[in-house]
């Protein structure tokens, strides 16, 4: 099996004409996933009973096909995939990259993973992440950074930067991550790979462990826009357990598109700015070049408040934060024995410097004093970004950009320099706090010590617009 | 804006989060710049601007006060074995009150 260039979308086809079984294909996933992990890090467990699921579904398939049926069986049956470590699987271990949750067993299934269940879908392990999913680079995880598979010196982005890593490096078919400030789109970029954020309410949350709620989102990592759709298909939707949860059934695209005739391409003048690399200048421009080419109508737009998207974040994500974190008094979750006999010491022991500094940068923001200078400052400054896109697309379908300035850095590069690390989010925050869709796709490559690297392109679309943007996006990957 | 390490220790209390002394200094300083950057907020003129308060635009999101999901009745005793200190069954705390 040539797993490099297998999708999910074919995977499923082979299964049902029975070209391979789901064991074939948990096993050999499986077996690269043993021998890959020592080196890059990207799953902090793997689950011995993959193998059981995958011979359920194999089961499954056998029925179906002597029914005539397999072609109404679930898009993921079989199909072997990697979840952050802060999604909650009944029986498993959680950790979300802590030592405050390192002894956490979850006691029940989050919806996205009861979804997947459903589907027959197989899970291999828990990727590695960023503590709480504070980071770009996945170095702040309690139990050591994963590397990039494309250049093992670098960062593979964060905070799922374990989910992204494992799709790259063929370690999975597909994963699942938490994006709240950029946390797939920017790792999804530094990995070469798809990575995409839905609509604020979009995905249930239930049963994931929190990070800023007014910001995040669960969604999808896959090698390929068809796959990531197949994916945030599989777990769209409302439900009773996440109030912010929108019932809309998702409904795909009605329109196919053959190529990008007519398409409304918005080019953010601010995302061309001081701070973007201008090697990812170039190959972002030239993908804009080839969608012009292919039809596209380009024309390039104002965000006004774009530069003030990062500082409005560091206030409303911390503030939250602040009061997220509060659970983990070490009392409820997992043992925290002998770390300490106080709240305060249990928590100085079980958070790493990025947490803390963020819990108490939040405390800050929201105490007497300094609540209306900081946090309703930048409530207010929030509108002012979200007004900026619902301008922007009375007159475009989608809007393009670089996701991130620079392609992936070197570890240990940025660890001693919060703020630097910051920057790696600026184009993809934004798009947070104004609660819309939104994905990174490659969009070639940067040469960096011999090493070629890949960028990426984030796509942006209007509330609810998933369908659009996933078939935006489809036309875009067959013209570059 | 400059954070002093008399302001870190009322923060890392808020927090309730225990500083040794040389964090308390590393915090002062990391939390001193991140403020001056978050400063540059104070250029916009946002008088009359609504703020945003969370994410969604959904308002009065209701549902049945029932149980709505069986499968996790019978499962307290897995929500126990997940605390840190227990007495006969019970989650043993620290004392609120002396």
């Amino acid at each position: 099996m040539e797993l490099s260039s297998l999708t999910i979308a074919e995977a499923g086809r082979m299964l049902r004409r029975k070209e391979c079984s789901a064991i074939e294909l948990a096993t050999a996933y499986m077996r690269e996933a043993e021998e890959k992990n020592p080196k890059l890090r990207a799953y902090l467990e793997l689950y011995p009973d993959a193998e059981h699921t995958a011979r359920r579904a194999d089961e499954l398939l056998a029925d179906a096909r002597g029914n005539g049926e397999s072609s109404h069986l679930p898009a993921l049956l079989g199909i072997p995939l990697a979840i952050k470590d802060n999604i909650l699987i009944q029986g498993k271990r959680v950790s979300a990259g802590s030592r405050m949750l390192e002894n956490y067993t979850a006691s029940y299934d989050a919806t996205v993973i009861t979804k997947l269940k459903n589907h027959g879908a197989v899970f291999l392990g828990r990727t590695n992440m960023d503590e709480f999913a504070m980071g770009s680079s996945t170095e702040n995880s309690a139990f050591g950074p994963t590397r990039n598979p494309r250049d093992p010196n670098r960062v593979p982005g964060g905070s799922s930067g374990g989910s992204a890593a494992a799709v790259a490096a063929d370690m999975c078919l597909g994963a699942l991550g938490s994006d709240t400030g950029g946390s797939i789109r920017q790792p999804a970029s530094f990995c070469g790979v798809v990575g995409m954020k839905p609509t604020y309410g979009r995905i249930s949350r239930h049963g994931l462990i929190p990070m800023a709620a007014s910001l995040n989102q669960i969604g999808p990592l896959a090698k390929t826009v068809d796959d990531a759709e197949l994916l945030f298909e599989a777990i769209a939707g409302g439900d009773d357990f996440d109030a912010v949860a929108v019932k809309d059934e998702y409904q795909r695209s009605r329109i196919i598109y053959e190529d990008l005739q007519g398409v409304r391409i918005g080019v953010p003048k601010e995302y061309f700015m001081r701070g973007l690399d201008p090697d990812v200048e170039v190959g972002i421009r030239s993908v804009i070049q080839k969608m012009e080419h292919a039809g596209g109508v380009v024309q390039e737009i104002s965000l006004p408040h774009a530069s003030y998207a990062l500082p409005t974040y560091y206030i409303i994500a911390p503030s939250e934060v602040s009061a997220d974190l509060a659970r983990f008094d070490g009392i409820r979750y997992g043992q925290t024995t002998g770390m300490s006999e106080s709240y305060e010491g249990v928590r100085a022991a079980g958070f790493g410097p990025e947490v803390k500094r963020r819990i108490m940068l939040g405390a800050y923001a929201l105490s007497a004093g300094y609540y209306d200078a900081y946090y309703r400052k930048a409530q207010q400054v929030r509108r002012l970004i979200r007004n900026d896109f619902d301008e922007a697309f009375k007159n475009v379908d989608i809007i393009v950009g670089p996701t991130t300035p620079t392609p992936a850095f070197c570890l240990g590069d940025r660890a001693d320099d919060p703020l630097a690390m910051y920057l790696a989010d600026i184009y993809t925050v934004a798009v947070n706090l104004a609660g819309l869709p939104a994905l990174s796709m490659p969009a070639g490559s940067v040469m960096r010590d011999s090493v070629s690297l890949p960028i990426g392109m984030q796509m942006v679309a209007p509330r609810m617009r998933e369908d659009a943007l996933f078939a935006i996006a489809r036309a875009v990957e067959r013209v570059l | 804006m400059s954070i002093t390490q008399k302001d870190i220790r009322h923060i890392a209390h808020l927090a309730r989060i225990e500083l040794t002394g040389e964090e308390q200094e590393r915090f002062a300083g990391e939390l001193s710049g991140i403020l001056g950057f978050v400063g540059q907020l104070n250029e916009l003129d946002t008088t009359g601007v609504t703020p945003v308060n969370g994410g969604t635009d959904l308002e009065h999101v209701m549902r049945k006060d029932a149980v709505i999901d069986a499968s996790l009745e019978g499962h307290a005793s897995e929500l126990m074995d997940a605390v840190s200190q227990k007495k006969d069954g019970r989650v043993r705390v620290k004392a609120v009150f002396e």
